[in-house]
């Protein structure tokens, strides 16, 4: 038995066990660089896993070595790698990150729990998309909800306490409605495995418990991954979080949802129910269109600049939305590709306002004004972010936008306005990210005091590695690309 | 569907009716213990559902016992999976109603509207 073959367990395994430790570690700096080295741990996991899934193809692995359907699976595809090393990529840049900033807001007595919550919902998220069993997928997700709540309601902001109540009602049901979704499914077809699942849900499709279950997964997915117009618990819970938990989130909470939400979809709906695909469409792309065109609009009038990146995460989840309802290998791979530039542009944009939270304390574009004279390195970086979120040639946002473009215009003569709406929130993108470049750049100062005054050297160096990354995935994009285009061929394989 | 077919599915018909009252509850109240209430009277209803969905009619509880054939069992699989959704549902509840007492000590009331005017 070798440690390699391990692996998919050990990804899930090595926070969970971790985050109980933690807990234990009382000095100060302690738990900090545990549950870093653990975040780091998962990372090289799923780095050494995407590796495997390039060179041999798909991973699974069965618990226990009891062969599923009866055991418990895990697996690994080119989709899921993609969105492991997005997670496992998010928590160990912001944990890396993340000591002044924690130190800043979490008291030190409780910063062990804090640490501990995060690596429960590290675990949680590696294990949603890691699982191969309907039921585990929903363990996972309110293991990295319930870790979640804990960690946005742990700041220092007395706001986000409500926030985060609607969160806890609005995510708790959502997952209760995808557990009446898979129970309903068992009903019908007595498995929870998800290929056995879609084995054998091809003789029971057109009764109508199959159907109400489609419903029910899917409004409880959307309601998870803050689709619109389901959204409403996304923009206070990420304005009032912890800086470096907005940082985690942001960039891959609500992508995991949608990762289930693409799974059940193409993997054991689309397959076997007729007529599915035409209405999962219809209804995912007007909810897509609804939430670039809204949240974009949104945005452009915040006046707060975390609340305005929130919204256009609302927008940005629009998109990658948008790319899984064309239902093409080519829309697909677009909204896969999207996934991950997206973690890259809104990870660093919101690094890069924790470094600017350092230094102050009010986050208002009113008060930022004049900033970059105190802080350029860190607006540079924001500024760099900002070109990757508005989609400029040479950033990841490019290749993604230019990705969903062709994939929208192969729709025939939807194409042409679907275009023309993700040209329109481009420019309502460049809009909301011209405010904050204002404001930072060309408003008088506020404080007379110009010294310079950079966040924390490690904080920002991690902003600038992100930042890079940007730049670096938007000229040399194979990487996601091509375990996109493999996602896509798997996922749209299995619906043809 | 006639009404007698209805009444065999009994228990499904109370599934809906507890989960609309629970969902009723979260959306109508605004006293933040009343909301947490209708969620759990709304979680409730999925475990009927799971519970119902398991039984065979004269099953019992999968123990084979000496000297007794031909005995039916009930699935339990649906009541294993219903246990761990119950866990989920308490520690929900549970880190729901700790978020209350911190909202209270915070703003110095349960109420939603009150909570959102305050600041």
């Amino acid at each position: 038995m070798e440690l390699n073959d391990q692996l998919p367990a050990l990804q899930v395994v090595v926070p969970l066990l971790v985050a109980p430790l933690v807990v234990l570690l009382q000095p100060r700096g302690l738990a900090w660089a545990a549950a870093t080295a653990a975040a780091a741990t998962s990372l090289l996991i799923a780095i050494t896993l995407t590796g495997t899934v390039l060179s041999q193809g798909s991973v699974s692995y069965e618990m226990g070595g009891w062969s599923p359907p009866y055991g418990i699976a895990l697996s690994v595809d080119a989709f899921s790698a993609l969105v492991l090393l997005v997670v496992t990529g998010a928590a160990t840049a912001a944990l890396l990150a993340g000591r002044n900033s924690i130190d800043q807001q979490i008291e030190p007595q409780r910063q062990p729990l804090f640490y501990a919550a995060w690596l429960l919902a590290l675990a949680g998220l590696v294990g949603i998309v890691i699982a191969a069993d309907a039921f585990n997928i929903f363990v996972f997700m309110e293991i990295s909800s319930l870790a979640s709540y804990v960690l946005i309601a742990g700041g220092p902001d007395r706001r986000a306490l409500p926030a985060v109540f609607k969160y806890l009602i609005m995510g708790t049901m959502g997952a209760t409605f995808y557990l009446i979704g898979v129970g309903l499914i068992y009903m019908m077809t007595g498995t929870l495995n998800l290929a056995d699942m879609a084995d054998r849900i091809g003789e029971v499709a057109d009764l109508k418990p199959v159907l109400v279950a489609a419903g029910f997964i899917t409004i409880g997915l959307c309601l998870k991954a803050a689709v619109f117009p389901l959204h409403v618990w996304l923009p206070n819970a990420y304005t009032h979080a912890p800086h470096m938990i907005t940082v985690f989130l942001a960039a891959c909470a609500t992508k995991v949802a949608l990762y289930v939400l693409i799974r059940f979809e193409f993997y054991v709906f689309q397959p076997n129910m007729e007529t599915h695909q035409v209405r999962f469409s219809l209804i995912l792309m007007s909810m897509a269109v609804l939430a670039i065109v809204v949240a974009s609009a949104v945005a452009m009038f915040e006046g707060h600049i975390k609340r305005l990146l929130a919204s256009s995460s609302v927008a940005q989840i629009g998109y990658i939305a948008l790319g899984a309802s064309c239902i093409t290998a080519a829309g697909v791979s677009a909204g896969v590709v999207h996934m991950f530039n997206h973690a890259l542009a809104k990870g660093g944009l919101f690094l890069a306002i924790a470094c600017l939270a350092t230094r102050c304390a009010d986050l208002r574009l009113s008060e930022l004004r004049g900033v970059a004279k105190r802080m350029p390195w860190t607006t540079a970086a924001l500024v760099v972010c900002g070109l990757s979120l508005i989609g400029v040639p040479g950033t990841a946002g490019f290749i993604s936008k230019w990705m969903l473009i062709t994939a929208v215009l192969g729709q025939g003569t939807w194409g042409w306005l679907l275009v023309a709406v993700i040209v329109v929130s481009s420019l309502m993108a460049v809009v909301y990210v011209w405010r904050i470049v204002e404001s930072l750049y060309f408003g008088a100062p506020v404080e007379t005091n110009t010294g310079r005054q950079e966040a924390p050297l490690q904080l920002l160096a991690i902003t600038w590695l992100v930042a890079l990354l940007n730049v670096g995935f938007g000229l040399f994009p194979q990487l996601p690309v091509t375990l996109a285009e493999q996602a896509a061929v798997l996922l749209m394989g299995s619906a043809a | 569907m006639s009404l007698l077919e209805m009444l065999g599915y009994y228990n499904y018909c109370v599934f809906a009716i507890v989960l609309s009252v629970g969902m009723y509850g979260v959306i109508r109240k605004t006293n933040l213990i009343k909301k947490l209430i209708g969620l759990s009277i709304f979680q409730s209803a999925v475990f009927l559902m799971y519970i119902t969905m398991d039984k065979v009619e004269g099953g019992t509880a999968p123990i084979i016992q000496a000297g007794v054939e031909d005995q039916i069992f009930s699935n339990p699989l649906p009541q294993v999976l219903i246990l761990t959704a119950i866990v989920v549902g308490v520690s929900t509840l549970a880190l729901g109603l700790a978020l209350v007492v911190r909202l209270n000590e915070l703003y110095g009331t349960i109420e939603e509207d009150e909570i959102l005017d305050a600041d």
